[in-house]
Order: structure tokens, then C-alpha cells, then sequence
């Protein structure tokens, strides 16, 4: 098993703390002058996201986390579990309703998906930072809902409800930012 | 043309203003007005010695002299303070000196913290700490152009007692980690320390930020065990006769009613290097020079060392260490 010590703690690297695998966001020293020195260490909990400070006593280890990225292509879902391949050795992994996520309600087959894996198992899977999808369900009427800044509500093929503008029509293609959930533009056909 | 010059690549500008350097070099002439002007002399001491510091929270680097007699090199370590040399000084008579100079400490880089950083450090024969305390503050004002600063004493036991409900000089690992726990300092369950690192932890974690704010806070009278060259004062609350300043949060200074007892001297070297060795630490050897000045008879002083970066970064509002100096580490 690989150890990290404080002084090479930084920013990105993965560490095991009680039992969760942790990205280290900051590690910042600190010491009375004459007296103990500590790294008070921002972290965030790769399962829930939840990000906590944890203080070390300087040059106390933590144990590396075995966690990486990789680009996978999303397959299909089985009704349980997605389904995801490695593009360049064809290997297949499923990944279950936690760590999908949020990146449910963006990815279509064939959409190269950031898959984070914890001991080789995903622990999260990030959508394409734009996805482009299909306008299943909106109101045909341009007189939309106004208090919404002039938008209306746009149900797409994969389920998810984005605010389209007025003209935007049932059927068409539209380029949508998985990041803030919002509209970018029409997709030529 | 190349696509990329050296001078694009490698970052060679300083990390400081311009107006940080003026104030830097403004901060050395006040400095030497403040001491001119009170009989207080200038020395300068080796910064490289054949002697280290053995305080356990305190690293020294070293380097390598190949000279006459010592054609492999003999260890020279860079000096953390200049404490030992001047203590020397003043046993042979110097009367009340002053030094600035770079001092060096391994393994430290933070906000506040470089491996290298410039110290002020002075000494009172005959001076109490509580009255080298109050010459701190009237440098201070003098130094930061602030005539109506504040000056405000607190002791280690009333500031642990007044904000954390706890005594110092009563108490227990399992109490303080609790208490660390409560203020919801995280992973303080998993931490091993010892009781005086578990005050460090309170003190740097909970306490610090809140201290100086506006004004100058002194810290004085601790534990015997945080007494490190202080000497300690004897009765049913015996204390070690030291204090620290604070300013905007910040630790800036460190000063003792000195420890002049060389037997005494010599245990707290042999107990730190017993602890030394006990967790595989360097053990480096001790400054004998300095335990035969304090043999010879070092007259009764006061000193203090403060961090002139940090006083700089109150001065010029710079929120990191780099912001007032010129290159550091990463650029040196």
C-alpha cells in the first residue's frame, strides 16, 4: 500500500479517510513558533461529495486512495444498472443508481462519459460537459411562462427538463451545458 | 524565433511589490533609529554554526565546510535564531544588543511560514519580561507608524480559561481532545499528540485567529513544559516567564525572562534530545560555547526575537508570506 506524508499532500491527490476514499482540495501548514506543526487540510468525500477539513499532525501519512479517471462510452441501462465500455480495450463495466448520479439524466448511448473508479469499481461518472438531445415534450404555444425569465419548460429524450426559449419547438435538437443544467442553442439538422 | 524564451518559462520576477521592498527597507531604518536611540547595540553572530538547536519543534538545515582541518567537510547548521551566540554576548559583557538577520528552519512552508525568513532579535540585561513587552509595543508603534495602538496582556492560563473553559496547568489529553472535538476541529479523534501539542493545536486552531484584532495581544506566563529557554518562576503555579505577541491574528513575536542556570540549562538539552531520539529524530550536537557562557555567568536578561516578514505583511496587508518578499523558495 502506498502512503502520502503531509509534505506532499497537494491539491487532486486521493487519500483513504476512515474507510471513504478523499480528493485533497488545500494544504495549508501550520505551526506556533515554537511548538507542534499541523496541516489543516480541506478534503472532499468522493461518495458524498461532502467536503470537511481535517487536521494531521505534520509528517503523518494517509493511505493513497486507488481511485482514477477514465474516459468510458456509455452502452445502455438494463433497467438497474448503466452499462459503460472502455473505448480502447472493450471492457465493460456497470455502474448502479449512486454513482450515476445526476449524469443520469444527461447521458445517451454512444456519449463518452468521465468515470471516476474506486478499487476499479465506478464511484462516479461525470456526463459530457455538452450533450445534444431530442425535445420529446414542450408547449407548442409561444405565449410561455414569463416569470421564468421568458422561457418555457422542454422535457428531453432522456428525461431531464431544461428552460428552452419560445420558438424552440417539440422534435428538435438542442446542445444543453450539463454543468448549470441550461440551454445553449438549437442543433442543425 | 524560439516559441518560448527562458524568461517566459522560468518565473524570475520578485513576488513582492514595490511598494512591499520601500516598506521593507523603511522597517530596517526605523528599526535601527528605534535601538540607536535607546544605547541598544547592533552585533551580528554566525548564521552558520557547528552547533544546532535541539527544541523539538524545530528543524535546522545544514550544510558543509571543507576548510583547514576538515578536509571531508564538517556539518555547519544554519542557524534558527541567533539566541545561543548572543546569549554569549551579553556573558561577556556586551550589554543590551540587537541583531537582524535571515534564520532558517527545515520543513516549514505555509501562508506565514519559509524556510528562510528575517528576524529581529533583542536583549535587555537586568529587564523583566513584562517590561521587554512593553518595549515591544513602543517598537511596534514605532515600526507600523501607529502612536495609538493598543497593547493588551492576557495570560496563557486566563486566555485558555477565558475562551475555552479549560486550565492549562490541569488537564488532560483525553480533556483537550474532547474540547478539540467540540470546536469541531476535524480528525481530532484520530489525532496523537501530547498534552502541550494538544494545546498547540487549540491555541493555532481556535485561539490565534481571534487574537490581535486591532490592537496588540500579548500571551505571557506558560506552562513550565512551553517554557523552552525561559526561565521558570517557582510557586504552587509555577510558570515559564515568556510571552508572545499577537497582531490581526498573527503570532509575531516570542520573548523569555532568559534562563540563566546552566544545570538547568543542560537538563532541558538532555531531556529534549532524549525525546529527540525516543521518535528517531536528528539529535544534533549541542552548542557547549553557549553552556559555558551560561557556566561563566550570563547576567539576568530579557529577550525577544520577532518575525519581521510577518510584521511586514500587517504593514502592507499582504495576505501570504510571498507578498513581501523579493523570491521565495519556489523561486530562489
Amino acid at each position: 500500500m502506498a502512503f502520502y506524508s503531509t509534505s506532499e499532500f497537494r491539491g487532486g491527490m486521493k487519500i483513504m479517510l476512515d474507510g471513504d476514499p478523499y480528493a485533497i482540495i488545500e494544504n495549508v501548514f501550520v505551526k506556533p513558533g515554537k511548538g507542534q506543526a499541523f496541516n489543516r487540510v480541506k478534503v472532499r468525500n468522493l461518495k458524498t461529495g461532502r467536503v470537511v477539513e481535517r487536521t494531521f499532525k505534520s509528517g503523518d501519512t494517509a493511505e493513497a486512495a486507488d481511485v482514477h479517471d477514465t474516459q468510458m462510452q456509455y452502452l445502455y441501462n438494463d433497467g438497474e444498472q448503466w452499462h459503460f465500455m472502455d473505448p480502447a480495450s472493450f471492457e465493460q463495466l456497470t455502474a448502479d443508481a449512486n454513482a450515476v448520479g445526476e449524469a443520469a439524466k444527461w447521458i445517451k448511448e454512444e456519449d463518452l462519459c468521465n468515470v471516476t473508479l474506486y478499487n476499479g469499481a465506478p464511484l462516479s461518472v461525470e456526463p459530457p460537459n455538452f450533450v445534444t438531445l431530442t425535445i420529446v415534450e414542450t408547449d407548442p404555444g409561444l405565449k410561455g411562462d414569463t416569470s421564468g425569465g421568458g422561457g418555457k419548460p422542454a422535457t428531453l429524450e432522456t428525461g431531464a427538463v431544461v428552460r428552452v426559449p419560445l420558438f424552440v419547438q417539440n422534435g428538435e435538437v438542442i446542445k444543453v451545458d450539463t454543468r448549470i443544467g441550461e440551454y445553449v442553442g438549437r442543433v442543425g439538422k | 524565433m524560439s516559441a518560448a524564451s527562458a524568461s517566459d518559462a522560468t518565473p524570475w520576477r520578485p513576488s513582492a511589490t514595490r511598494e512591499a521592498l520601500v516598506a521593507r527597507a523603511g522597517m530596517l531604518a526605523a528599526i535601527r533609529a528605534f535601538f540607536a536611540g535607546r544605547g541598544v547595540l547592533e552585533v551580528e553572530t554566525p548564521i552558520a554554526s557547528r552547533a544546532a538547536v535541539s527544541d523539538l519543534g524545530i528543524d535546522s538545515l545544514s550544510t558543509r565546510w571543507a576548510g583547514p582541518g576538515h578536509p571531508g567537510g564538517l556539518p555547519l547548521y544554519l542557524q534558527t535564531s541567533p539566541e545561543y551566540a548572543m546569549k554569549r554576548l551579553l556573558a561577556a559583557g556586551s550589554g543590551p544588543i540587537y541583531q537582524v538577520c535571515k534564520v532558517f528552519r527545515d520543513g516549514e512552508r505555509g501562508p506565514r511560514h519559509h524556510p528562510e525568513f528575517s528576524l529581529l532579535e533583542w536583549y535587555r540585561p537586568g529587564w523583566g519580561h513584562r517590561a521587554l513587552m512593553a518595549e515591544v509595543a513602543d517598537l511596534v508603534r514605532a515600526l507600523l507608524d501607529a502612536p495609538g495602538l493598543a497593547a493588551e496582556e492576557i495570560s496563557y492560563r486566563d486566555l485558555f480559561h477565558d475562551r475555552l473553559g479549560l486550565d492549562p496547568w490541569h488537564t488532560d489529553t483525553e480533556t483537550l481532545r474532547r474540547v478539540a472535538a467540540g470546536q469541531g476541529i476535524g480528525g481530532a479523534q484520530w489525532l496523537a499528540l501530547d498534552l502541550d501539542g494538544w494545546l498547540d493545536l487549540l491555541l493555532s486552531h481556535c485561539l490565534e485567529a481571534g487574537l490581535g484584532l486591532g490592537r496588540m495581544t500579548f500571551v505571557y506566563d506558560y506552562p513550565p513544559s512551553q517554557a523552552a529557554l525561559a526561565r521558570v518562576r517557582p510557586g504552587p503555579q509555577p510558570a515559564g516567564e515568556r510571552f508572545e505577541l499577537y497582531l490581526e491574528g498573527m503570532e509575531l513575536a516570542n520573548g523569555f525572562h532568559e534562563l540563566t542556570d546552566e544545570a538547568e540549562q543542560r537538563r532541558r538539552f538532555a531531556l529534549d534530545l532524549g525525546r529527540r531520539a525516543a521518535t528517531a529524530r536528528a539529535t544534533p550536537p549541542l552548542d557547549q560555547a553557549f553552556l559555558a557562557a551560561l557556566g561563566a555567568g550570563m547576567p539576568a536578561a530579557s529577550g525577544v526575537a520577532l518575525g519581521l516578514d510577518r510584521l511586514l505583511m500587517v504593514k502592507t496587508g499582504a495576505g501570504h508570506i510571498d507578498g513581501v518578499l523579493a523570491f521565495p523558495v519556489e523561486r530562489a
